[in-house]
């Protein structure tokens, strides 16, 4: 299979759907359009294409880890999103959707941001378009991720501290949908993952699809043909679909890596929140449960529709593992490769850590999110 | 009780079945009167019961009981904060509504919350429960027209009156089907944003509240930044009452009790009545 366009009404199998308040209803449609009719748009293809290229440093990489794979047992390799401007795969959904933002006239870029690596990007993109940028991050995020913060207002962005509920990802992506709700007419709301109502999951898949083709072509040359496993972090489940999306018709094991504290595939029900449908952690009267992460950026209680369905037809497998290992894999990528990752990915080199007998032999690609910079502070507290 | 002819242009189908909610806005309406819904966050302190008696008493035609849920984005900081007293302390749907089917509040009720407290229960589950406590309405403001389907098939069947939302973005087409499977009354939405009190009644409070009336025999009642008697009466002239929400809450916030809410809410009353 390859992975599909959702129906009319915006559903993966049985998840997804348009859940968002009257008000917002005649902006996802609009958003639908103006997203369908600039995809075959040539122009707009050309370019998103150069940015991409000339702007952001596609095609990112692949590198073979030589020396880890000599200590796992297995043929690692990364796809190099952290090498992308802006330090992580974020960019390629952020300057196609500021492109498209700029097409349909809005003046302002809304965000939400966990770790802020999507707020970075965000305002990144603004900051070139010239637009105003407006980041919503929760407070707890603010203080363990300072940096990034510091990083935004440098490029011009206004970063808002959303202090209600768990004052992590969850309310910062509430706090955009009020703000959405009341500045609708100029705003359009740069969500960053494959979450949200239609068109979102698959608009925000669509833009990281590049990621996906490169790794997949990378691959043959490389190996000859697809990997046997494809691993790759899930909060929201951007970087993970982005990279499924390129070996969704092959004979690869596609696994998604959640944060114990965060499983909303593995612990999760069906629920709705944030506009769709779909797996979500949640008491027992559908109250949605604080995740809780070491990592800021999977810090959120639920995941994309399309990651719901995959996992629903048995297409994607969905793990969890937990801060400790986490903890271990950042530090073993450091040592051993000289690539210090983000927390997100070391999510999925913690499961290949994990895995190593049954992953013998085999050719792993994991897609390396973002860099580390961002948890250098976080983790120099932890381990010094 | 079935649907009286509407006004001119306006297509009413006879055979509709009026609800408590409606017949009670109706009734105020065909008197003469404007029509006045007011907001209690269920289980928000010990007295919130109480609270929504003497509201009632006070002169509020039907109340809407709030269900506190984790993430509401529809409302402001006002109702926010008291969702989060609610749930600290351990309010829970079916205790909220386990509570109201103890005590007679005095007129129609409607739930306000968001779909997925409904969805968790179960949709046929969650019809019976507010029938079973009371309640013959309910307001789910993430539910639009596009996903309301299943919803408003079960609501008719056990016979709840799902009120929908109309808001001041949707294009002329769109009113006359949100008129069309609404029950109770049409709730329009005031301006572009989330719940709260505001300085002044917003012009797309009056926008709406026209627009709708051009399309609906259905009561129109006009909520979101209805924060004061005289914002309700302006906004009443275009529509047939408000739906008043933050400024009661916060009354209920600060510990007002049940005779501070009441005392609000006559002065609501006694404006819309001059």
């Amino acid at each position: 299979m390859t992975l599909q366009e959702p129906t009319p009404d915006g559903r993966f199998g049985e998840f997804g759907g348009r859940f968002v308040p009257e008000t917002l209803i005649p902006a996802v449609l609009e958003l639908e359009e103006a997203f369908r009719e600039a995809w075959a748009d040539p122009t707009f293809r050309g370019e998103l294409d150069a940015l991409l290229a000339d702007y952001a440093g596609r095609p990112s990489p692949m590198t073979e880890c030589h020396n880890l794979s000599e200590e796992l047992g297995c043929r690692l390799l990364l796809k190099r999103e952290d090498l992308n401007h802006t330090g992580s795969h974020k960019i390629n959904n952020v300057l196609g959707q500021a492109l498209l933002a700029q097409r349909m006239g809005k003046t302002r870029l809304l965000a939400e941001t966990g770790a802020g690596q999507h707020g970075v990007a965000s305002a990144t993109a603004a900051a070139l378009l010239g637009m105003e940028c407006c980041v919503y991050m929760g407070e707890v995020d603010v203080r363990r991720q300072e940096l990034n913060v510091f990083r935004m207002r440098l490029l011009g962005a206004e970063v808002r501290t959303a202090m209600s509920g768990s004052r992590t990802l969850k309310d910062a992506v509430n706090e955009a949908m009020r703000d959405w709700v009341a500045t609708v007419t100029e705003s359009h709301y740069c969500l960053g993952s494959v979450m949200g109502p239609h068109p979102y999951p698959w608009m925000v898949r669509t833009f990281h699809e590049v990621l996906g083709r490169e790794a997949r072509e990378q691959s043959e040359a490389l190996l000859g043909g697809p990997p046997d496993v494809v691993v790759a972090c899930v909060g929201g489940g951007s970087n993970a679909i982005g990279i499924f999306s390129g070996f969704a018709d092959a004979a690869t094991d596609l696994v998604g890596v959640e944060p114990a504290g965060g499983a909303a595939v593995g612990r999760g029900v069906p629920g709705v929140v944030h506009g769709m449908d779909s797996y979500l952690m949640q008491d027992e009267f559908g109250q949605v449960l604080e995740a809780e992460s070491i990592s800021a950026g999977l810090d959120y209680p639920g995941v994309g529709p399309e990651h719901s369905h995959l996992a629903a037809i048995g297409r994607a497998r969905y793990e969890a593992v937990t801060d400790d290992e986490v903890v271990e894999a950042f530090q073993m990528l450091s040592r051993a490769e000289g690539i210090i990752p983000a927390l997100e990915p070391a999510h999925a080199l913690a499961w290949v850590s994990r895995e190593r007998a049954s992953l013998a032999g085999k050719a792993v690609v994991v897609n390396l999110s973002g860099r580390g910079d961002k948890d250098v502070a976080q983790m120099m507290e932890i381990l010094v | 009780m079935t649907a009286a002819a509407g006004a001119e242009g306006i297509v009413v189908d006879p055979t509709r079945v009026i609800g408590p909610v409606e017949a009670a806005l109706r009734a105020r309406r065909d008197g003469g009167g404007k029509c006045l819904v007011v907001y209690v966050t269920g289980g928000l302190g010990a007295d919130w019961l109480e609270t929504a008696r003497a509201v009632a008493a006070a002169g509020a035609d039907v109340i809407e009981i709030g269900v506190p849920f984790s993430d509401p984005v529809m409302d402001g900081p006002t109702i926010q904060a008291a969702n989060d007293v609610a749930l600290d302390g351990g309010a829970t749907p079916l205790g909220i509504l386990d509570a109201l089917r103890e005590g007679d509040v005095g007129v129609p009720l409607a739930v306000m919350t968001y779909y997925n407290i409904a969805y968790r229960m179960g949709l046929e589950r969650f019809a019976e429960s507010l029938m079973a406590a009371g309640v013959s309405g309910c307001i789910l403001p993430d539910l639009p027209l596009e996903e309301a389907g299943p919803w408003l098939d079960v609501a008719a069947v056990a016979g709840v009156e799902p009120i929908l939302l109309a808001a001041p973005t949707a294009p002329e087409e769109r009113l006359p089907r949100i008129c069309e499977r609404s029950r109770g009354f049409v709730y329009g939405v005031g301006l572009l944003g989330v719940t709260g009190v505001r300085s002044e009644l917003a012009a797309s409070a009056v926008e709406i509240a026209t627009r709708l009336k051009q399309v609906t025999d259905l009561p129109v009642l006009v909520g979101v930044g209805i924060g004061t008697p005289e914002q309700a009466v302006e906004a009443s002239w275009y529509g047939d009452g408000v739906v008043v929400g933050s400024a009661i809450v916060q009354r209920m916030v600060d510990r007002a009790g049940p005779e501070g809410v009441a005392e609000l809410v006559a002065e609501f009353r006694v404006a819309l009545d001059a």
